[in-house]
C-alpha cells in the first residue's frame, strides 16, 4: 500500500530510510522515525482494534502516551509483547504488530454483536448478571469473561531480553524536555549543578516541536536544538530520550523506565532492552507538561475522531495527514493551530467553535487564511461505523442546552480539542495535595511534600512566555541552594500569538429522540449514560464511581477521560468539581515492562549464588546439588545409575561401616572475641559457659526472647578471650544480626566484638569408626588418640604444611570430627582425605546421607526448631540452666510452656517396616475418627534408617515421652496414605552415645 | 525507598538497611523477677503510633551498627538519627 497521506517535505522523519513492517499480516511502509501509529496513518489506516466492552471500532486518538485505544500486541524475536502504545512503538525493518480484543478479525468482529446488546451490558454488568447460579461462575463465566477481556496475550515463554537497573545521584532530575524542562535544565546546568533530564519520546522539545513560536529569534524547533546540544556537551548533565520518568516515590526516589532497545529490530548483544533507572533526587522539577481533553458527544469514540494537538503533531512531526476533509471541534484557541497547519499543507477544514464570538491573534490569522469557521456550533454526533464519514453538526444556544440548525457535512476526521489538562499525576505521587483551578477548569500542583516543583503546562501556565520565565527562574532558584554558584543566565525574549479564554463547555446535549453513545473513557466503553446510571444507583464518591463503571482505570490511567467524568458527575450532583475530587494517582504513569522492574535478578541471579572451595570437586564427581538458604551444596554423589535414595542409603551406610566426608562450609562461622566473651555466651545460651577450658567444644542452644529456640550449633574456645561459634547454613545471617543487637544495644558495657567467619574457613566433617586412622594419617605429627583429642575437643594441627583446626564434634552420631582449613587451601584439604581414606574406604556424602545419620541419632535440625519449638520439645530441656539467667528464659516458665502434656519429640517407625512415612503427616489415635481429626502432632523428619534397614521418622507429638510404645497412625491427607505406626525413643541408634565417645 | 541518615557511614538507601522496631522497649535486667504481665509487654506489645516513632535500624549491609531513627510513620519524614548508644533527650 502506498503512503497516500503522506506529505511531501513535512515532518522529521527520515525520507531516505524506507522502513517496512506488518501490521495484521499485511506490509505496509514508513520511514525511520514513524511511530507505528504515524506509518499507519500514512498508509490511511484507521481501524487498529476494537473496544473493550463493546467491540466497537478503534483507530487513534492520541499522540503519545495518553492513547487510550491503539494498543496492539507486538511480535519480537519470537516473542509476544502485549500492550504496546501504536502511538509510542517506533517502527523497526520486520516490526510484526496484530490488534488485539477481536476476533477473528479487526475488520470483522463477532463480539461486536455486545454492541448490539449494550442495553445488557450497563455499568456494573459484571457484578449484576453474573451472580447466579454460583455454580456457573468458574465453569462458563470466568472462562467466558477470560476470553472475550483483555488486550492481547503475555508470553509464556522465558524472555530472553536482557534488563538493567541503575542507580542515579543527582542534584536536580526534570521530568519532560518541553519549554519549561529544557529552559529549568539549562539555567540549572549553567549554574553548575549536577542535571538529569529525561524526555519520554524519542524527540526533545515537547510543544516546541509543534508550534508557532518564536524564542531568542529562533523558531521553537531550532532553539530547542541548541539548547539540547549544550546539554549533552556539558559534564555534569545526562540527557536520555525515550525515558519515562513513571513513579515518584518516598525520600525523592524517582523511577524512570528507558527504553533502549524497544525501536531496534534486534537487541544488540549486550546492550539492555531497557533499563530501570533509580535516581534519588536533590530536588524535582515536573515539566510533564499537559494532555489536550476531548469533546463529548455522539459515537465520539468513531475512527478519526482524535485531539486535535494529536493531528497536528502527525502533520508537523511526522508529515502525515490524518485526513483530507477535516473538521475540527474547539471551545479554545488550540484547534485553530490545527486548522492553520492543515489550511498550510494544501487541506481546507471546518473549524467548529462553541464560543460565541472570540477574538485573537490566531482567530485572525485563521480567518486571513481563508478557513472557514462557525462560531456557537457543535458537532452532534460522528457517523460512519469503521471510520467518520460525515457529521451531524448543529447551532447551539447560548445557554447551551439547545440545538438548532442540525445538518450532516461531509468530513473524514474531527479534530477536537476540549482545552489542557496538567500532567499532575508525578507531583501527585509525590504527596502533593492537588487544587482545582477555575480558569483553566483543571487541577494543578498545590503545595509540595517533598522536594519538588512542577513547571509549565504542567502547573497550568499555558504562555509561553509565563513558562519560559518561571522555568529559567526555578531553573536557577532550586540549582542555587545546592550549588550556592549565583550563576545566573539571561532569560531569552519569546515571541508568540497572544490567545483568549476558552469555553466551558465539554459535552454536547442530545438532540431530542437520539440516544447516541458518548464516551467519556474510551479504554473502558464508558459512556455518559453509564455515570448517570452509577450516581442513580446510590454512588457517590468519586473513588466508588471510578470502580464501578471501570471509568479512569486500564493502562490509560484515564488521562483523557478523568476530568470529563468528574464535569459529569458535578454536574449532575450539582456540585463543583473541586467538591468532587479526583481519584488518587498511583505509579507508574505509563505501564512498565514487568521485564523492566525484575531487571538481572532472574532465575538463578534473583540471589547470590555461593559455593564452597571444594565445589568443582564435587561437580567433577557427579554430585547432584541442592539449594540449602543461598548456598548449593552437594545433595548425593550419584555413582551408575544410583537413583537419590539408593545414592543416600550407600553413603549413610558407609559412614555408619567405615568413613565418609562431607562438605561443611556452609555452617555459619562467628568470631567471638573479647574479655566478656564467656559471660556473653553465657546470657545468649540456655546452658552454662563460664568454665569451658580453653581447647574445648560445647554444644549449646540459643532461645528468642519469647522462648523458642533460634539456632543450636557448638562453640569451641579457642584461648582465653577467643570463641569460635558454629550456627546452622540458614540461622547465620540472623545469629549474627541477634549477638550484635545484644552487644551493641542492650549490653553495651560488655567488652566483647563478634564477626562473622563463614566465608574464611572450609570445613569437612570426617565421620564414621575409620575415622581416627585416618586421622591419624592425615595429621602424623598430632596426637588424635581418643586421650589426646577426647570428645569436644579441639587441636590445631599441620595438614603437609598448612594450618589446620581440628574440632571432635558429630552430627552424624559416629565418631567424627571436623576439619577446617583457611578456604583457599579447602580444596586441597578435601582432595588430601579422599586421597588418604581410599585405604579406609572412604567416600564423599551429601545432605541427603546427612539428614538420614542425624534422624535416625535423634540430632535436631531445622525441621524440628522450626520456630515454634521450645528446648522441651526438642528434648533440649537438659541443656537449659536453671541457675543462671540468658535471653528468653523468662518465657520458658509461661503456662502454655510448662503444661504437663507439652509437645515432645519422638521416633515413628511403621509397624510393616516397610512403608516410609510422608514429612508432615499427622499422627492420630483413630484413623476413622470424625474429620477434622485431633492431631497429636507432626512428622517433622523421615529417613530409611541404615541401621535397621526400615523407614524411620522423627515426630514432635503431645505428651510425646508417655506416647512411647503406643501404636498410633500417622495421616498424609496430601498423599492420601494412613499408615499404622509404633511409638518408639528419638534416638534409635545408639541411645546412651557411645560411638561418639569411643 | 527512604534515605537514611547513618551517623557512622552517612545517607544511604532503605534497601541497606533491616528494621528492628520500637527503639524505646528496654529489655528486663538479667535475674530479675518481674511478673507474667511486664514480661509479656516487653516481648510482645508494641505501640504503633502514627505520627512519630523512634525505631531500630540495623545497617546490616553497611557498618552492621544497629542505629535508631526519628521518624513519622504516615509520611516517612526522618527527623534524626542516632547511634545505638547515644543519649536522646
Amino acid at each position: 500500500m502506498s503512503q497516500d497521506f503522506r506529505l511531501d517535505n513535512v515532518g522529521m522523519v527520515n525520507r531516505n530510510k524506507k522502513i517496512s513492517f506488518i501490521f495484521n499480516g499485511k506490509k505496509y511502509s514508513g520511514y525511520e522515525g514513524d511511530t507505528i501509529a504515524s506509518a499507519l496513518i500514512a498508509n490511511g489506516v484507521h481501524l487498529v482494534g476494537r473496544s473493550f466492552k463493546y467491540h466497537r471500532p478503534r483507530g487513534f486518538f492520541g499522540v503519545g502516551v495518553d492513547e487510550p485505544y491503539a494498543i496492539l500486541q507486538l511480535e519480537r524475536n519470537n516473542e509476544r509483547d502485549p500492550n504496546i502504545r501504536a502511538t509510542e512503538q517506533e517502527i523497526f525493518e520486520g516490526l510484526e504488530v496484530k490488534s488485539v480484543n477481536c476476533w477473528p478479525s479487526v475488520n470483522f468482529d463477532i463480539g461486536a454483536i455486545n454492541n448490539f446488546l449494550k442495553m445488557f451490558f450497563p455499568a456494573g454488568f459484571y457484578y449484576k448478571t453474573f451472580m447466579w447460579p454460583p455454580s456457573f461462575w468458574y465453569k462458563i463465566y470466568e472462562p467466558f469473561i477470560r476470553m472475550a477481556a483483555g488486550f492481547g496475550e503475555a508470553s509464556i515463554k522465558h524472555d530472553k531480553e536482557r534488563y538493567e537497573h541503575k542507580y542515579e545521584y543527582c542534584d536536580l532530575l526534570i521530568a519532560g524536555s518541553g519549554p519549561s524542562g529544557l529552559a529549568s535544565a539549562y539555567a540549572a546546568a549553567k549554574n553548575g549543578a549536577r542535571v538529569i533530564l529525561a524526555e519520554d519520546k524519542p524527540r526533545y522539545g515537547g510543544s516546541l516541536l509543534t508550534s508557532d513560536v518564536n524564542i531568542g529569534n529562533q523558531t521553537g524547533v531550532e532553539w530547542s536544538e541548541k539548547i539540547i546540544t549544550e546539554l549533552k556537551s556539558m559534564s555534569n548533565v545526562i540527557v536520555k530520550n525515550r525515558s519515562q520518568v513513571f513513579g515518584y516515590y518516598d525520600h525523592n526516589m524517582l523511577v524512570m523506565s528507558e527504553r533502549i532497545g524497544d525501536h531496534l529490530p534486534k537487541t544488540q548483544k549486550y546492550l539492555p532492552k531497557q533499563r530501570l533507572w533509580y535516581i534519588r533526587a536533590k530536588e524535582v522539577l515536573i515539566s510533564s507538561g499537559s494532555i489536550e481533553r476531548p469533546l463529548v458527544f455522539g459515537n465520539n469514540d468513531t475512527p478519526g475522531v482524535m485531539l486535535s494537538s494529536a493531528a497536528k503533531e502527525y502533520m508537523k512531526v511526522y508529515g502525515v495527514l490524518v485526513g483530507k476533509k477535516p473538521l475540527i471541534f474547539t471551545n479554545n484557541d488550540s484547534g485553530y493551530e490545527t486548522a492553520i497547519e492543515f489550511k498550510k499543507n494544501g487541506v481546507s477544514p471546518l473549524v467548529l467553535d462553541t464560543r460565541k464570538e472570540p477574538s485573537s491573534d490566531i482567530i485572525t490569522e485563521a480567518k486571513n487564511l481563508g478557513i472557514e469557521t462557525k462560531f456557537s456550533y457543535v458537532v452532534v454526533a460522528a457517523k460512519g461505523y469503521k471510520k467518520v464519514k460525515s457529521a451531524d453538526i448543529a447551532k447551539i444556544s447560548d445557554n447551551k442546552k439547545d440545538l438548532s440548525n442540525i445538518e450532516n457535512i461531509e468530513c473524514d476526521c474531527i479534530c477536537v480539542s476540549g482545552f489542557w489538562t496538567p500532567s499532575i499525576h508525578l507531583a501527585s505521587q509525590s504527596g502533593n495535595k492537588s487544587e482545582f483551578d477555575e480558569k483553566i477548569d483543571a487541577f494543578i500542583p498545590k503545595k509540595s511534600k517533598q522536594k519538588e516543583n512542577t513547571i509549565g503546562s504542567a502547573n497550568g501556565k499555558f504562555t509561553l512566555e509565563e513558562t519560559i520565565n518561571e522555568a529559567f527562574d526555578k531553573g536557577y532558584e532550586v540549582s542555587n541552594k545546592i550549588t550556592e554558584n549565583n550563576n545566573k543566565v539571561s532569560i531569552p525574549t519569546v515571541v508568540e500569538k497572544k490567545s483568549t479564554e476558552h469555553d466551558k463547555f465539554w459535552c454536547v446535549p442530545l438532540p431530542k429522540g437520539k440516544s447516541y453513545k458518548r464516551f467519556l473513557d474510551f479504554q473502558n466503553d464508558v459512556a455518559v449514560t453509564d455515570i448517570e446510571l452509577a450516581l442513580r444507583e446510590g454512588f457517590r464518591s468519586i473513588e466508588h464511581v471510578k470502580r464501578y463503571t471501570t471509568l479512569g482505570m486500564a493502562t490509560d490511567q484515564g488521562k483523557t477521560s478523568n476530568l470529563n467524568g468528574l464535569q459529569l458527575v458535578s454536574d449532575i450532583e450539582n456540585k463543583v468539581v473541586p467538591q468532587v475530587g479526583h481519584t488518587t494517582f498511583r505509579p507508574p504513569y505509563t505501564p512498565v515492562s514487568i521485564g523492566a522492574i525484575v531487571g538481572r535478578e532472574v532465575g538463578k541471579h534473583s540471589k547470590p549464588t555461593r559455593k564452597s572451595p571444594m565445589h568443582e570437586w564435587h561437580e567433577k564427581n557427579n554430585a547432584v546439588f541442592v539449594d540449602a538458604g543461598v548456598w548449593l551444596r552437594p545433595r548425593y554423589y550419584k555413582q551408575g545409575n544410583e537413583t537419590l535414595f539408593e545414592a543416600s542409603k550407600r553413603e549413610a551406610k558407609n559412614v555408619r561401616k567405615n568413613v565418609g566426608v562431607c562438605d561443611v562450609t556452609t555452617l555459619g562461622k562467628i568470631d567471638v572475641k573479647g574479655p566478656d566473651a564467656a559471660e556473653f555466651l553465657n546470657r545468649v545460651y540456655t546452658n552454662a559457659w563460664l568454665k569451658l577450658p580453653v581447647g574445648k567444644a560445647r554444644y549449646g542452644v540459643m532461645l528468642r526472647e519469647d522462648g523458642i529456640v533460634m539456632d543450636d550449633g557448638t562453640t569451641t574456645r579457642i584461648s582465653e578471650n577467643h570463641y569460635h561459634m558454629t550456627t546452622t547454613t540458614a540461622q547465620a545471617a540472623n545469629v549474627l544480626s541477634h549477638l550484635e543487637y545484644y552487644l551493641q544495644l542492650v549490653w553495651p558495657e560488655l567488652n566483647v566484638n563478634v564477626v562473622s567467619t563463614t566465608e574464611q574457613w572450609a570445613g569437612a566433617a570426617i565421620a564414621g569408626p575409620n575415622s581416627r586412622a585416618l586421622l591419624m594419617k592425615l595429621f602424623p605429627n598430632t596426637d588424635v588418640s581418643n586421650e589426646g583429642l577426647p570428645f569436644m575437643g579441639y587441636k590445631e594441627a599441620d595438614l603437609s604444611g598448612i594450618s589446620a583446626k581440628i574440632y571432635r564434634i558429630s552430627f552424624s552420631g559416629e565418631l567424627a570430627y571436623e576439619v577446617n582449613v583457611e578456604s583457599d587451601f579447602g580444596n586441597f584439604m578435601w582432595e588430601k582425605i579422599i586421597e588418604v581414606g581410599k585405604e579406609f574406604q572412604i567416600q564423599p556424602y551429601g545432605t541427603e546421607a546427612l539428614s538420614t545419620l542425624r534422624i535416625e541419632m535423634g540430632h535436631v535440625a531445622g525441621s524440628e526448631l522450626d520456630g515454634r519449638t521450645i528446648p522441651h520439645d526438642a528434648s533440649l530441656e537438659g541443656l537449659v540452666s536453671k541457675k543462671k539467667d540468658f535471653i528468653g528464659k523468662r518465657s520458658l516458665s509461661r503456662s502454655a510452656f510448662t503444661k504437663p502434656d507439652r509437645e515432645k519429640i519422638v521416633g515413628v517407625v511403621p509397624l510393616d517396616k516397610t512403608t516410609s512415612i510422608p514429612e508432615g503427616s499427622y499422627i492420630v489415635k483413630d484413623p476413622n475418627a470424625k474429620l477434622p481429626n485431633p492431631k497429636l502432632g507432626h512428622v517433622s523428619a523421615s529417613c530409611w534408617s541404615v541401621e535397621y534397614d526400615n523407614p524411620f521418622s522423627l515426630a514432635i507429638i503431645k505428651d510425646g515421652k508417655k506416647m512411647i510404645g503406643q501404636k498410633l497412625f500417622a495421616m498424609s491427607p496430601l498423599k492420601n496414605k494412613t499408615i499404622p505406626v509404633e511409638i518408639v525413643s528419638s534416638h534409635y541408634v545408639d541411645p546412651e552415645g557411645k560411638r561418639v565417645r569411643a | 525507598m527512604l534515605y537514611i541518615f547513618c551517623p557512622h557511614c552517612g545517607s544511604r538507601s532503605q534497601n541497606e538497611f533491616a528494621y528492628g522496631g520500637d527503639a524505646t522497649v528496654k529489655r528486663p535486667e538479667l535475674n530479675k523477677e518481674i511478673s507474667d504481665q511486664e514480661w509479656d509487654n516487653f516481648v510482645y506489645l508494641r505501640k504503633s503510633p502514627r505520627g512519630k516513632h523512634l525505631e531500630l535500624w540495623h545497617h546490616i549491609s553497611g557498618c552492621r551498627q544497629w542505629i535508631k531513627v526519628e521518624r513519622d510513620t504516615s509520611t516517612h519524614e526522618i527527623f534524626k538519627t542516632y547511634k545505638a548508644t547515644e543519649l536522646i533527650e
